[in-house]
């Protein structure tokens, strides 16, 4: 559009609008305040880092390392991004479908020109050479599913190691009630997710110095759920207080084969009592019998 | 002072320099043959200190420096340092959040000093070809803007390198051993920006006509060319710490500078931030001219403002409507080099903060169309076309209302069992890109519309095929909008996700159709067009307040683009190469990211208004006291008469 004043106005002096400086100030915090409330309207959630975690021999089972590849799934392996059920995965849905089956499938197909012989060396090769034999329709765009678009799970960013792949491998075969084919780790394995701040040099483990360091140390979180941590394999220790006394559950540490509880098998580690010091004992003992708790509660209230 | 004895200056102060580097270099070869001639009594020998002494003949013993440089060479390269939480220095605040704040503060000065002499390098040019003296005052008075934001700009560039080398000193030292003497040249650059900045702003008057003005528009395009070359390279820092390139996987430098700048995502970062940067700065003129255009005392003040306004509004609206396709390009590439990267932004932890863009982008798109509504009231003309306005409204809200649904709902555990899963039947589809690629598209589409409908308000056409042409062009945006709708449904709900995308670009060539089809039809169409007069001035204070909505809207929308682009690292300082290993490694939450990025944007705004007090009180002008002189004059008279 173009044009120019009124010429029958022009040089007429009119009044400015009123108090523009601090209109245009009210009007530009309160448009930006309302830009900050829907963010905080939204889901406050935050992307933490790999956190730190060591698994111990002594406590570990196939039931339990599947468990542990669980998490890896959703978590540090990141694989969940794009296997997702239809629509909205960008790779096969391997967790809404039996993956030993889809592995056999794979196997069996004539464009596969892999090194696998069974579903656990599939898996395997999958995670490390996903280029290897790419399922139909999931390659890169123009390939011809000759690439795909996965990355290898043991590089960076992901970089799993062997012993959290064998863990995953554990997982995918475990949770349709296929056999977990998997050996577990027999010698110290590296941590799991890697060790940013531990000064540890090997050989015998510090001992713990908190309660939830102890039961980290000794991978209770592995087969219970508790402090905030879910798993079915053992049973639940977030309200074990209401079930058991002090005297109980330290019997239950120390000679867990004494009683089983309801509906779970004898599978817990029974070296406890040469493995943790009494100070460690005292500690978990103290967290689940509630008496940690207590004393956080009167040492706050006395401050 | 004229230019020409400003040349002259130039030449003798060249001819001295070259002069004493004669002297200098007569006197070494002097020294030279002095010592050849077996004196030792010159000024090198003097100060000289004895070296490695051995006895005559035998060969010279080699130091355990010069054993260890032979051992260096066998080393491997050098890669990232892998740090640990100790490495980094704890200042009693978040590292993090320091560098947020300059970083984000430095970025929308610096966006707003490299946009705005690209944009007044085109209206310089415009004003000189059309003889209209309006642009070329136009063109004067936005950079009189920019002078003070320039200031300001390396003000906190320094202050941003300081917290960087102060709080992340390995990060700098590697990036500083990956970029090398690159860092070099950026500095240079930086000097003949400031050089030709300065020439640009004080010899624009000096150099205002005839051949004059083409000197002056050559150092307008060199100060552009600076320009352009520093945003690129500050690209290549931040492209490099997402995609790296020229390295190997530990981090070690394997390819020359230029393998090192040109990853995968530099290119379409670099497009992207010169459009956006451009939208960026006309939409900060363009709150100028509203500010003065409230602050108006005369008729012809607030005539020019209005147009001022209108003509900023104009280049901050044009260059926003190809930034989504500039957006899906980098996206695009982000996929491509890491597929995992791509859904961490989109589909994983910050996918959240695609709801924020979409308030933000329809805070735009509803302020830009709301003022080209209201300037439709300075010509009469416009009353042919007002009644689609409530149209054009409806599918504005209507399509951001679908872009706002998220696509996984706030609920409670009783309100997922009352609705049978997390996804509502119907809101769920609404969720999803494809959804939300139908509504930016349609969304561009009638912002077009509203845009050409102003165009063609003081317009009446009088070639002969005009009603062919405004069929043709009805057609295209029927059929425009029917490809957006189809590619969208089609392929974004009954075909594989992979497809998606490839969906979208057909969505885009449909608007970009509409867009260069609308250009071309209306210039055939106008020509030789009856114009109805159009009085500038003549719209509602209301008005105005759209064009501070829209800098705030897309100071808040960088801040948040640019918080996406970073965070996609996750907890890496160089993706793949170098971990974060600080104690702010993590991503943080929406409200807190929200938090910070209102705290820069207010931040920004405050110093905005202070940049266009300061550029108003240039133009103001103490009057001489006169009056006070003859008080003291009348003073004895006054204390006789008291006496």
């Amino acid at each position: 559009m173009s044009g120019e004043a009124n010429k029958q106005d022009v040089g007429t002096p009119i009044e400015p609008a009123s108090n523009v400086l601090p209109k245009i100030l009210i009007f530009s915090i309160a448009l930006t305040l309302l830009f900050t409330g829907v963010a905080n309207l939204l889901p406050q959630v935050e992307g933490e880092a790999p956190v730190d975690k060591e698994i111990n021999l002594g406590t570990l089972t196939p039931e339990s390392f599947a468990t542990l590849g669980e998490s890896l799934f959703m978590g540090k392996g990141t694989c969940t991004l794009c296997h997702k059920p239809a629509p909205l995965g960008r790779a096969p849905d391997i967790q809404g479908e039996n993956m030993v089956g889809l592995a056999e499938s794979a196997l069996a197909d004539e464009r596969y020109k892999g090194d696998a012989k069974t579903p656990e060396e599939y898996i395997r090769e999958s995670m490390v050479h996903p280029s290897k034999f790419v399922v139909k329709d999931w390659g890169v765009a123009g390939s011809n599913d000759t690439t795909s678009p996965m990355p290898k799970v043991d590089a960076a960013p992901i970089e799993l190691s062997t012993v959290e792949m064998d863990a995953i491998i554990a997982y995918l075969q475990n949770k349709d009630g296929n056999d977990i084919t998997v050996e577990l780790p027999t010698e110290a394995p590296a941590p799991v997710e890697e060790v940013a701040s531990s000064g540890g040099s090997g050989g015998t483990p510090a001992p713990a110095e908190t309660a939830e360091e102890a039961v980290t140390k000794y991978g209770c979180q592995a087969c219970h759920s508790m402090l905030g941590t879910k798993s079915p394999v053992g049973p639940s220790l977030e309200d074990v207080s209401a079930r058991l006394n002090i005297e109980q559950i330290n019997q239950s540490i120390l000679d867990p084969a004494a009683v089983i509880s309801e509906g779970f098998t004898d599978m817990m580690p029974k070296d406890f009592a040469e493995k943790m010091t009494i100070k460690e004992l005292t500690m978990i003992v103290d967290l689940l019998s509630g008496k940690a708790s207590v004393a956080e509660d009167k040492k706050e209230a006395a401050q | 002072m004229n230019l020409k004895t400003l040349f002259k200056t130039i030449l003798v102060s060249l001819l001295l320099i070259w002069g004493v580097s004669l002297i200098s270099v007569s006197s070494n070869s002097l020294a030279s043959n002095a010592l050849a001639a077996g004196t030792s009594d010159t000024v090198e020998s003097r100060i000289q200190p004895e070296g490695k002494v051995h006895l005559e003949g035998d060969p010279e013993p080699s130091t355990t420096e010069e054993k260890s440089a032979v051992e260096e060479e066998a080393e491997p390269p050098i890669g990232a340092p892998k740090l640990k939480r100790k490495d980094y220095p704890k200042v009693g605040a978040s590292s993090r959040g320091i560098v947020w704040i300059a970083a984000q503060m430095h970025l929308f000065f610096a966006a707003f000093v490299l946009a705005v002499p690209m944009f007044v390098l085109v209206i310089e040019w415009v004003g000189m070809r059309t003889g209209d003296e309006r642009y070329d005052n136009m063109a004067h008075e936005f950079m009189k803007i920019t002078m003070t934001a320039y200031s300001i700009t390396a003000l906190l560039g320094g202050f941003l390198t300081f917290a960087l080398f102060l709080l992340y000193p390995q990060l700098m030292n590697y990036m500083m051993m990956v970029f090398d003497m690159q860092v070099l040249v950026y500095a240079g650059l930086f000097f003949a920006e400031s050089a030709l900045l300065y020439m640009y702003y004080y010899s624009w008057d000096a150099l205002r006509y005839g051949n004059k003005k083409w000197g002056h528009l050559t150092i307008g395009l060199g100060l552009n060319v600076a320009g352009t070359t520093l945003l690129v390279i500050a690209n290549a820092w931040a492209t490099f710490m997402m995609a790296p390139s020229g390295v190997d996987v530990t981090g070690a430098v394997t390819g020359d500078i230029w393998e090192i700048m040109k990853g995968p995502l530099w290119n379409p970062v670099n497009l992207h931030r010169f459009i956006a940067n451009i939208a960026f700065g006309g939409a900060i003129v363009g709150a100028y001219a509203g500010f003065k255009f409230l602050s108006a005392r005369t008729v012809e003040q607030r005539a020019l403002y209005d147009w001022m306004g209108y003509t900023a509004n104009f280049i901050a609206i044009l260059a926003f409507l190809p930034l989504p396709f500039a957006g899906y390009w980098l996206m695009a590439e982000i996929y491509a080099y890491s597929q995992q990267m791509g859904i961490t932004a989109m589909g994983g932890i910050l996918a959240w903060l695609f709801i924020v863009q979409a308030v933000l982008i329809g805070t735009i798109l509803l302020a830009g169309n709301y003022y080209l509504w209201s300037g439709m009231s300075r010509c009469e003309g416009s009353k042919r076309y007002t009644w689609m306005i409530k149209y054009i409204a409806l599918i504005l809200v209507a399509c951001f209302l679908v872009w706002v649904t998220p696509h996984t709902l706030i609920l409670s555990a009783q309100e997922i069992k009352q609705l049978g899963g997390s996804h509502h039947h119907l809101l769920g589809p609404l969720g999803i890109m494809p959804a939300k690629n139908i509504a930016v598209n349609l969304m561009l589409i009638v912002t077009f519309l509203s845009f050409q409908l102003y165009r063609r308000a003081d317009k009446v056409a009088t070639v002969s095929y005009a009603n062919f042409l405004n069929a043709l062009m009805v057609a295209i945006y029927v059929v425009a909008i029917v490809n957006v709708v189809f590619a969208g449904v089609y392929y974004g709900y009954f075909t594989n996700t992979v497809y998606k995308v490839g969906s979208s670009v057909m969505q885009v060539a449909s608007t970009l159709v509409v867009i260069v089809a609308g250009i071309v039809i209306d210039t055939l169409l106008f020509k030789n067009a009856k114009t109805i007069p159009a009085v500038w001035g003549k719209v509602s204070n209301r008005s105005q307040y759209a064009l501070f909505a829209l800098p705030i809207a897309f100071t808040w929308l960088m801040a948040l683009m640019g918080y996406v682009r970073s965070s996609v690292r996750t907890h890496w300082h160089v993706y793949t190469v170098m971990k974060d290993n600080s104690p702010d490694n993590f991503v943080p939450s929406i409200g807190y990211a929200g938090n910070m990025m209102t705290i820069v944007t207010i931040m920004f705004l405050g110093m905005v208004l202070f940049i266009f007090w300061i550029a108003s009180l240039s133009e103001t002008k103490q009057s001489k006291p006169v009056a006070i002189k003859k008080d003291t004059e009348k003073q004895p008279e006054a204390q006789e008469a008291g006496a």
